[in-house]
């Protein structure tokens, strides 16, 4: 089995695990409303805010706090965990991220998401789902895969630096997506060194990854050399989980971070750099 | 032009100060598509945000001045791209037919 075919199984393959009790789907999305007016049969949830950001500070719920969502979802150690969402994986991509950086050993992604699911017109239902508790045992965070501020400040010019944003907020004239209001860091820009890689240049429209040839030379032809230990970032993590994932999950790239601080960190940082324009 | 919707959603209590909003809704047959995807790309084609269509077949960008190319992903239908302009301060409004 490929690196790719471990990570990104295609609807086909969910279809034909429906009614498999070892494989649970879990709906990651941004608009948590989603899952509510429909969603894949026996999928249950994930809010990628409240049960997965710690409610006082900003980060992560801890392990703890992690084995207990799970076992509460009825997510056990050996279920193959199958993630999808909206906005072509994102949160998914995140939640794979999260799953990986607490040492859940199958868990995969349904390449095109929600997305690619509706466009294909596949059965999706409003079905209340009900697993059984279980007993879920997380490892402590795997650290090598996940980057701070230090690191990242020491990281300029020296290591891979990939802002996955668009082109418009790596220059500095968006602070946000434009599908949402314009808020969050105190200043717009990039970190200097750091190349423009936008997540959507590694997925087609219809959200699922392009192949790896494409992936390996969309990088290259932006001056990131895969030999060197890369961090990706974006505004809070989750569009820098999908690049994440295509260099570490589909590539096989060893020493690939994913700063989740991101751009509402270091935007907000007093006296670390930061670069305007679109040159790095 | 305040509240002039044709196609989007109202824009009664939104705050365009700053904002150049781009927005709309899609349509099949004359019915509103809520099933669909709309993309905005940059004048340079580059992939910039992406919404699905409300319940009523309507969706709303934030986006900076310029122009921009509005794609949209429906359910057995031809991708469309749409053309538009945005500007500081007002309200771009499109209906987008499938």
């Amino acid at each position: 089995m490929s690196i790719r075919e471990r990570a990104l199984v295609d609807a086909d393959w969910v279809e034909s695990h429906l009614d498999d009790d070892r494989v649970v789907l879990v709906e990651v999305d941004e608009d948590t409303a989603a899952y509510d007016k429909n969603h894949i049969r026996g999928a249950v949830r994930l809010d990628w805010k409240k049960d997965l950001q710690d409610p006082v500070r900003r980060d992560f719920v801890d392990r703890a706090r992690f084995e207990a969502l799970l076992s509460e979802r009825g997510i056990a150690n050996d279920d193959t965990v199958v993630l999808y969402g909206g906005n072509n994986n994102w949160f998914a991509a995140y939640a794979y991220w999260y799953f990986t950086l607490y040492g859940h050993a199958d868990v995969r992604l349904l390449d095109g998401g929600r997305k690619k699911w509706e466009l294909d017109s596949r059965e999706l239902v409003p079905d209340v789902v009900e697993r059984p508790a279980t007993t879920y045992t997380a490892k402590e965070q795997d650290r090598t895969i996940r980057a701070f501020r230090d690191e990242v400040e020491a990281a300029i010019g020296q290591k891979n630096l990939v802002d996955v944003r668009s082109p418009d907020e790596y220059s500095g004239r968006l602070l946000a997506p434009a599908h949402l209001p314009q808020e969050q860091s105190q200043r717009p820009g990039h970190i200097p060194t750091a190349a423009n890689v936008p997540w959507s240049q590694a997925a087609n429209d219809d959200g699922t990854f392009k192949t790896d040839d494409q992936l390996a030379e969309l990088y290259a032809g932006k001056g990131v050399d895969l030999s060197k230990d890369t961090i990706a970032y974006c505004r809070i993590g989750e569009r820098s989980a999908h690049t994440w994932f295509v260099l570490h999950e589909l590539l096989g790239q060893p020493n690939v971070k994913n700063y989740d601080g991101s751009w509402t960190e270091w935007g907000s940082l007093v006296g670390v750099p930061i670069a305007l324009g679109d040159q790095p | 032009m305040c509240g002039a919707t044709r196609g989007g959603p109202s824009t009664e209590g939104l705050d365009l100060a700053g904002a150049a909003v781009v927005q709309g809704v899609v349509l099949r047959d004359g019915d509103p598509v809520p099933d669909g995807y709309v993309r905005l790309l940059d004048a340079r084609g580059e992939f910039t945000a992406e919404v699905p269509t409300s319940a009523t077949g309507q969706f709303r960008f934030f986006a900076a001045p310029g122009r921009w190319t509005v794609r949209t992903l429906v359910p057995k239908a031809e991708v469309v791209d749409r053309q538009v302009v945005a500007t500081l301060g007002e309200v771009a409004d499109l209906e987008v037919t499938v």
